[in-house]
């Protein structure tokens, strides 16, 4: 007798759990073959509105929490995420990806979870600076977080494109609220459950499945959201978004990157999301001599 | 006309409480949008008392407070004030005093807050006290202990007493219903505190979980119209601690109509307790005006 297999239902992430969308809709992905796959939350504004509710109740404890142990949660997640690789080359494949390109990509994912881990107790100080100032002053400029940062990755690289938008924003204690390739949401979600596995605090990172019109023009507008993070949408979609960003001044990027480059990380994409403090510190000037720190 | 306490007892209904989540569950399903939501809104701003209650309270948390609760969003035009701030004793000639000339009234707790675990004569001193600092509204503990002991002419007679104390100021007795443990001792302590000549009946004090769930108040808003069915005086309602978002304070509202009905849905007869649900009902009206969900970055802090 042939086994039926069991199907999994695809949930969203938010605030460290898989609840279905609020709105009880879905939609049906289908696999390279055109049959259908999976069926997939199909949210709503309120699930960005809950989710960014999560997102901004876990900013603060993430971005207290010390450099070095984000380090260590990002490398968790790389390492959760290598024990569940085949799961990922199978979703890649089944949404039309050839073996080996899927197998390339996930590894490139794993590794740029690593090299971002590594940067969490390294970008302040290289950010940061001492700065020459003619008073007696002692001025100094360090990074804070920006706090919650929605991202929409490139949708036509729904794993690599998603991390590495996603390793950056959080390597860097801010939160996020990630809305996953309407076309391929599978492995975002099935990303959710390695974060959920790998010591990440709940609502640090929030997945949200579903059509981009009806949950990204809530999220660019969304006044307690700081920062818009996109990859590659083209300017049909990323220029309302940038208009609707502008009531709180959101910081808005739009990284027009192939992320199956090796290359395409850096320092900066961390620096891209930090709000630089600088403080002027009164010292004491002895006799018109440089100043005695 | 006045009940004897064992007379209350044996008159006290017993609770449903598989048919009391029941009617809760049902009102929690419903949505309300657009207009109403709005109308609901403003209502529930006019009915919040406005409270702070902690050993770390000062006259400038006090005056900030003060000037929020007439103030709350002065961006949205034709906004209600709250209906009253709710201080401890030593805050009450202060916060009087911020308020001249406002609709907004001063409540104060008493009578050993928030445990109650004082003698009788320090309680009328305590309610006095902040009577005679201008207090117009007072909200009493019961004693959860003596309650719990069984020894109901007690409580009675000490909400009585106090009720006396209070004069021209009206009471407010706090069931702390998260120590009661059951909705049938629920019922019972708001039978007794009605009988005893409370004009409000409060759930809890805000330091103990759970607080005001809506099952709890449910049981007191039966109470309340099952006293009115049976003599025709009106019994304000307060429920306090844990509503904090306006989809909750919104059910409460549809609660309260359907149990009590229109006249209680002024802030005459019915309150909020609460410290940080006005700024939710007021980030829910500027998401309504301007279709942008809203930050608290934007309004004032609690």
């Amino acid at each position: 007798m042939k086994r039926i297999e069991i199907l999994k239902t695809y949930k969203i992430y938010i605030g460290g759990q898989f609840p279905r969308t609020e709105s009880g809709r879905y939609y049906t992905v289908n696999n390279s073959e055109g049959k259908a796959h999976a069926n997939v939350c199909l949210c709503s504004r309120k699930d960005v509105r809950n989710a960014v509710v999560a997102a901004r109740k876990a900013q603060g404890a993430w971005a207290e929490r010390s450099a070095f142990n984000r380090g260590q949660i990002l490398y968790r997640i790389a390492e959760m995420f290598e024990g569940r690789k085949i799961q990922f080359i199978d979703e890649l494949t089944q949404q039309g990806q050839t073996k080996k390109a899927a197998q390339a990509e996930v590894n490139m994912a794993i590794e740029r979870l690593v090299y971002y881990a590594g940067w969490c107790d390294k970008y302040n100080q290289i950010l940061s600076s001492v700065n020459p100032v003619s008073s007696s002053h002692f001025n100094f400029s360090s990074c804070e977080p920006m706090g919650v940062v929605g991202i929409i990755p490139d949708q036509q690289s729904p794993l690599l494109g998603l991390i590495s938008l996603l390793a950056p924003v959080i390597a860097g204690g801010n939160t996020a609220i990630v809305l996953a390739s309407v076309d391929y949401p599978l492995c975002a979600v099935t990303f959710a459950e390695v974060l959920h596995a790998s010591d990440v605090p709940g609502g640090v990172v929030n997945i949200l499945t579903g059509a981009l019109q009806e949950t990204a023009p809530t999220l660019s507008s969304h006044m307690d959201v700081n920062a818009l993070v996109t990859s590659n949408l083209g300017n049909e979609v990323n220029t309302p978004l940038q208009v609707a960003a502008v009531d709180n001044l959101k910081r808005y990027f739009d990284y027009k990157q192939d992320w199956n480059n090796s290359s395409a990380q850096g320092l900066h994409f961390i620096g891209d999301l930090q709000e630089i403090k600088t403080t002027w510190h009164p010292i004491e000037q002895i006799g018109g001599a440089t100043s005695s720190y | 006309m006045a009940k004897t306490v064992s007379q209350i007892i044996l008159d006290a209904s017993k609770v449903d409480k598989v048919g009391v989540e029941e009617r809760v569950a049902r009102i929690q399903t419903r949505s309300v949008k657009g207009t109403s939501k709005v109308q609901g809104l403003k209502m529930a701003l006019n009915m919040i008392d406005l409270t702070t209650l902690e050993g770390k309270d000062t006259q400038g948390k006090v005056r900030q407070m003060c000037y929020k609760a007439h103030h709350l969003h002065d961006s949205i035009p034709d906004l209600p004030a709250v209906a009253a701030v709710c201080v401890y004793p030593s805050m009450v000639k202060f916060a009087k005093k911020e308020l001249r000339n406002t609709s907004v009234k001063v409540a104060s707790v008493s009578t050993a807050f928030p445990s109650g675990q004082a003698p009788l004569e320090v309680k009328i001193l305590d309610t006095k006290f902040a009577v005679d600092q201008g207090a117009d509204e007072i909200d009493m503990v019961i004693s959860r202990g003596k309650f719990l002991q069984g020894e109901f002419q007690f409580v009675y007679d000490e909400i009585a007493q106090i009720k006396e104390a209070c004069g021209k100021a009206r009471l407010k007795v706090i069931l702390e219903t998260g120590e009661l443990t059951t909705l049938d001792n629920v019922r019972l302590a708001s039978d007794i505190a009605i009988h005893a000549g409370a004009d409000f009946i409060k759930t809890s004090t805000g330091k103990i979980q759970p607080a005001a769930t809506m099952q709890v108040t449910y049981t007191m808003l039966m109470a309340i119209q099952d006293y009115f069915a049976e003599t025709g005086i009106m019994i304000g309602m307060k429920p306090a601690g844990g509503i904090s978002t306006s989809k909750l304070a919104l059910h409460n509202l549809l609660m309260v109509k359907e149990v009590l009905g229109d006249e209680w849905l002024t802030n005459q007869w019915f309150r909020f307790g609460a410290s940080s649900l006005a700024n939710d009902v007021l980030m829910q009206l500027i998401k309504c005006e301007s279709g942008i969900y809203a930050s608290p970055d934007y309004v004032s802090i609690d």
